[in-house]
C-alpha cells in the first residue's frame, strides 16, 4: 500500500522547507513516538475533519504497513449522518480496526441524567463513554485533533497531556514537554492524551486536505438544508434539539466549518463549494472556528479548561 | 513560507503579554469575536482600556492573578511567513516553563523596561536563552514612550546589554526600542524615535535565516519504530521509521548503527511508502538498510564516516524541575536522550550556577526547583551523543523520575 505522492511537497523539502512539510514531519513523529512508546494506542476518529487529518498522518508514518492501532469513536447518537458514512467507508478503505462505544448505551447502563431543555447537549457525557471505553480496552495512549488555535485552555495543554486514572487534566501540574523529548511514561490505568497537531491552525488543515487530494463529508461543502435559527446560529433542524417557542425555522444555503455533536454545531451561510472555495472564505473571515460554531465553549469564559479537568479532551 | 517559533521573555509587568497582543492585533491576525471577548473581560476588570494581553492568558488562574503561570502558544501569519509564539512566565518562580517555551525556539524576545534598564531578570532570561543555544535574541527596549523615546535612554541599556551578552552565548543579537502599548516600532516603525533607523521587530521575525541554524554536516537519526507489516508482497520489509536529527541521509550512504557498531548501507529511503532520494533535517521519514542486522527503538543511525561520542559518563548542565524532591548525588533516575532511554545515576554536582549573578557555586550538596548546575551522571547503557551547543537535536536529554513519571530535569549534554 503506497500513497499517492505529491509532487510539490517532495521538491519543496530540498529547498527551504514549506511550513505545511514541517507541520507535517511533526505529526509524524509525534504519531510514531505515539506507537514506539505505547503498548495500545488508539486514534480517536469522529470524521471529522481534524481525525481526518490525523488518519491521513498516521497512514504516511507507518506506510506501507498498516496503522498500528485502531480508530475509535465515541458517539453521542447525534451525529451528522454524513460523517458517520464517512467514517465507516474510510475505516473499511484503509483496512483499520473501527471501535464504535455509543454515549446511548453509558445513559442507560448507568442511569446518567442528561441534561434537557433547549440548549440540552450530550457532549459532556461523551466523556463517561470515553473512559469507559478506554478502560474497556485499557488504552494507554489516545491519539485526538484538538489544536491549540481552538481555544484558550488548549493553547496550554501540552503534545503529549498526562491524564491520571480518572482521565483528569491538571493544568497546574503538567508535565514539562522540552525539545521532542516526548515523555510517555505512566502507570497502569492512566493514559495519555496525545494531540499531534496541536500546532496546526484551522487554515492549515484545510491547506493540508487539499494539497493530500483528500475528499470530505459533504456536509463540509455548501448544500441547502433547512435549519433552527436560534440567537443568531444556525443549527440543524434535527428531533435531537428540542424545539423552543421562539426558534425560527429556516431553509439556507449553509456549510459547517466544524462538524461536532448537532446539538452543539452551527451552521455558517456560505456559497463554498470546493476546497479553494473554503479555504478563501476562511482566509478573510472574521470570525475564529469556534466562536462562529461551538455552542459549548460559550456558556463560561473557562469552559473549555473545566470540561478538560474532568476528563474530556 | 516557512515556520518561526519565538519564545518571548519578561517579568509580569514587561509589557510581555501586551506585546504579543500588540504584534497579532497590528497584524491583523486577531478575530472579530476574540477581540469582543476581550473588550467584554476588560470592562469587567475595572481598567477601562483595552487590555491586549487577555489574549494570552489562558487559565482561570492565570486570568485571575492577571499573570502568565504556564507556556502559551499563539499562532499567527503575514505574508511572508508563519509564526507560533511561544509565550513564557518570567517570574523566578516559572523558569522550568521558560526552560520548556526555549526549547524548541528559533528566536528569543527579551524584554526590559526602559524605565529599569538590565535587570535581575534580564540577566536569567539571558542566560537560559544562551544555555538553550537559541540562536537570534532580539532585545526589546519597552515603555520607551515613559522615558520620553530618549535616544540616550536607549543606548544606555544597549550598551550595559551588550557587556552582560558579551559574557554569553548569543550568536545574533539585536536590540530595538519599542513601546507596545503604543505600537511603536513592534510592526510600523515609530515616528515618536525617528532617531532609530534599525529594524521593527516584525521586520527581524519576518528576515531572520533560521535554516542556517540547523546541523546540516552530522548525519543522525534516531530509531523510534520498526515498521514490519508482515504481509504476503511485504513479507521481508524492516523499515526504520525516525525524523532527522541532522545532516542529510542518502540513498547509498555508508552507516553505522549505535550504540552496537555494526555498519550498512542505506538501501532505500522512503517517505508516506514512496521512494525518495533524499532526506534532510527534521524530515520524517522511513530508512531501509542494505543488510539484514538487529536494530530496534532507541538505536541511532549515523554516518559512518562521522561519529557521536558514545559513552556511559555524561556530563550536563540541568535545570531542575521538580517542586517536590530535589537532586542529590546517588539519585537514579531515567535518562531519555533521543528515543532512547536509559537508567542513570547522579555521580556529582560539580558546581551550581547563579542564574541571576552568573557565579559559580562549589560544594553544593543539592538542586532545587530550577536550579541551574553541572553534573556527572552515569547511564547503564551507552548513550550517542553530540555537546548539546553543537547540535541541539543530539545534545539534549530529559530526566525522569522513576517512580512518579515526572519530567524532572532538563539537560544540556557538554
Amino acid at each position: 500500500m503506497s500513497l499517492p505522492i505529491n509532487e510539490a511537497s517532495v521538491s519543496a523539502a530540498k529547498k527551504a522547507p514549506d511550513y505545511l512539510d514541517q507541520l507535517e514531519a511533526e505529526a509524524i513523529y509525534i504519531m510514531r513516538e505515539v506507537a514506539g512508546q505505547f503498548e495500545r494506542p488508539a486514534l480517536l476518529f469522529s470524521g471529522g475533519k481534524d481525525s481526518i487529518t490525523l488518519v491521513r498522518l498516521a497512514q504516511k508514518a507507518f506506510a506501507p504497513g498498516k496503522i498500528p492501532f485502531p480508530l475509535v469513536h465515541v458517539d453521542t447518537g447525534h451525529n451528522f449522518i454524513e460523517a458517520i458514512n464517512y467514517r465507516d467507508e474510510l475505516a473499511e478503505k484503509i483496512g483499520a480496526k473501527l471501535v464504535v462505544r455509543y454515549v446511548e448505551d453509558t445513559i442507560k447502563a448507568k442511569g446518567l441524567k442528561e441534561q434537557t431543555g433547549k440548549n440540552a447537549s450530550r457532549n459532556w457525557l461523551q466523556t463517561f463513554t470515553l473512559l469507559d471505553t478506554i478502560e474497556e480496552f485499557e488504552f494507554d495512549a489516545c491519539i485526538g485533533g484538538a489544536r491549540r488555535d481552538e481555544e484558550k485552555a488548549r493553547a496550554k495543554e501540552r503534545i503529549f497531556s498526562f491524564r491520571d486514572e480518572f482521565g483528569q487534566w491538571d493544568p497546574k501540574r503538567q508535565r514539562p514537554e522540552l525539545w521532542n523529548l516526548f515523555n510517555g511514561r505512566i502507570q497502569k490505568g492512566e493514559n495519555v492524551r496525545v494531540f499531534p497537531i496541536s500546532n496546526w491552525t484551522e487554515l492549515d488543515v484545510w491547506a493540508y486536505l487539499k494539497r493530500e487530494g483528500i475528499t470530505l463529508p459533504s456536509i463540509y461543502f455548501a448544500h441547502e438544508r433547512e435549519l433552527i435559527l436560534r440567537d443568531g446560529k444556525l443549527l440543524n433542524n434535527t428531533p435531537v434539539i428540542e424545539s423552543d417557542p421562539e426558534d425560527q425555522i429556516v431553509t439556507r444555503q449553509v456549510r459547517f466549518r466544524t462538524v461536532g455533536d448537532m446539538t452543539c454545531t452551527a451552521a455558517v451561510e456560505s456559497s463554498a463549494a470546493t476546497l479553494d472555495e473554503v479555504i478563501a472564505e476562511i482566509s478573510i473571515s472574521r470570525i475564529s472556528e469556534r466562536g462562529e460554531t461551538r455552542i459549548d465553549d460559550q456558556q463560561t469564559e473557562a469552559a473549555m479548561e473545566d470540561r478538560k479537568k474532568g476528563g474530556y479532551f | 513560507m516557512d515556520l518561526l517559533r519565538f519564545i518571548t521573555a519578561g517579568s509580569v509587568d514587561d509589557g510581555k503579554s501586551t506585546l504579543i497582543g500588540r504584534l497579532l492585533y497590528d497584524t491583523k491576525n486577531i478575530l472579530a469575536d476574540q477581540m469582543e471577548a476581550i473588550e467584554r473581560a476588560s470592562k469587567s476588570r475595572n481598567t477601562g482600556e483595552i487590555d491586549l494581553a487577555l489574549l494570552t492568558d489562558g487559565l482561570r488562574s492565570e486570568r485571575e492573578q492577571g499573570i502568565t503561570i504556564d507556556v502559551a502558544y499563539k499562532y499567527f501569519q503575514t505574508p511572508n511567513r508563519k509564526f507560533i509564539s511561544i509565550d513564557a512566565p518570567g517570574h523566578i518562580q516559572y523558569t522550568r516553563n521558560m526552560v520548556t517555551g526555549a526549547s524548541n525556539a528559533d528566536l528569543a524576545i527579551i524584554l526590559v523596561d526602559a524605565r529599569h534598564g538590565v535587570v535581575e531578570q534580564t540577566r536569567r532570561h539571558s542566560l537560559i536563552a544562551s544555555m538553550l543555544g537559541i540562536p537570534h535574541v532580539i532585545v526589546a527596549i519597552n515603555k520607551m514612550d515613559l522615558v520620553g523615546n530618549s535616544e540616550d535612554a536607549f543606548l544606555e541599556i544597549a550598551k550595559s546589554y551588550q557587556e552582560l551578552a558579551n559574557k554569553l552565548n548569543i550568536k545574533d543579537l539585536t536590540i530595538i526600542p519599542v513601546s507596545a502599548l503604543n505600537g511603536d516600532n513592534i510592526v510600523d516603525r515609530s515616528a515618536n524615535m525617528s532617531w532609530y533607523t534599525g529594524e521593527t521587530l516584525l521586520s527581524v521575525l519576518e528576515n531572520v535565516n533560521v535554516l542556517k541554524d540547523q546541523n546540516q554536516e552530522d548525519g543522525r537519526f534516531a530509531v523510534q519504530y520498526v515498521i514490519r507489516p508482515q504481509t504476503d508482497e511485504l513479507h521481508d520489509y524492516r523499515g526504520y521509521a525516525g525524523r532527522v536529527q541532522s545532516g542529510t541521509f542518502k540513498k547509498g550512504d555508508l552507516i553505522k548503527v549505535l550504540p552496537s557498531e555494526q555498519e550498512s548501507k542505506i538501501a532505500k529511503i522512503e517517505f508516506g511508502g514512496n521512494e525518495i532520494e533524499e532526506a534532510s533535517v527534521l524530515e520524517s521519514v522511513t530508512i531501509l538498510l542494505e543488510d539484514d542486522i538487529d536494530i530496534s527503538r532507541g538505536d541511532n543511525i549515523v554516518s559512518l564516516n562521522n561519529s557521536p561520542i558514545v559513552s556511559q559518563d555524561i556530563e550536563a548542565l540541568v535545570c531542575w524541575m521538580d517542586d517536590r524532591k530535589t537532586l542529590k548525588p546517588g539519585d537514579k533516575y531515567v535518562l531519555q536522550h533521543g528515543t532512547a532511554r536509559s537508567r542513570c545515576s547522579v555521580r556529582d554536582i560539580e558546581y551550581q550556577i547563579d542564574i541571576n549573578s552568573y557565579e559559580k557555586m562549589d560544594e553544593v550538596e543539592s538542586l532545587k526547583l530550577n536550579d541551574v548546575a553541572r553534573i556527572i551522571l552515569r547511564t547503564a547503557q551507552p548513550i550517542a551523543y553530540d555537546p548539546y551547543q553543537k547540535n541541539r537535536a543530539n545534545g539534549a536529554a530529559i530526566l525522569i523520575d522513576e517512580t512518579s513519571n515526572v519530567t524532572v530535569g532538563a539537560c544540556m549534554i557538554e
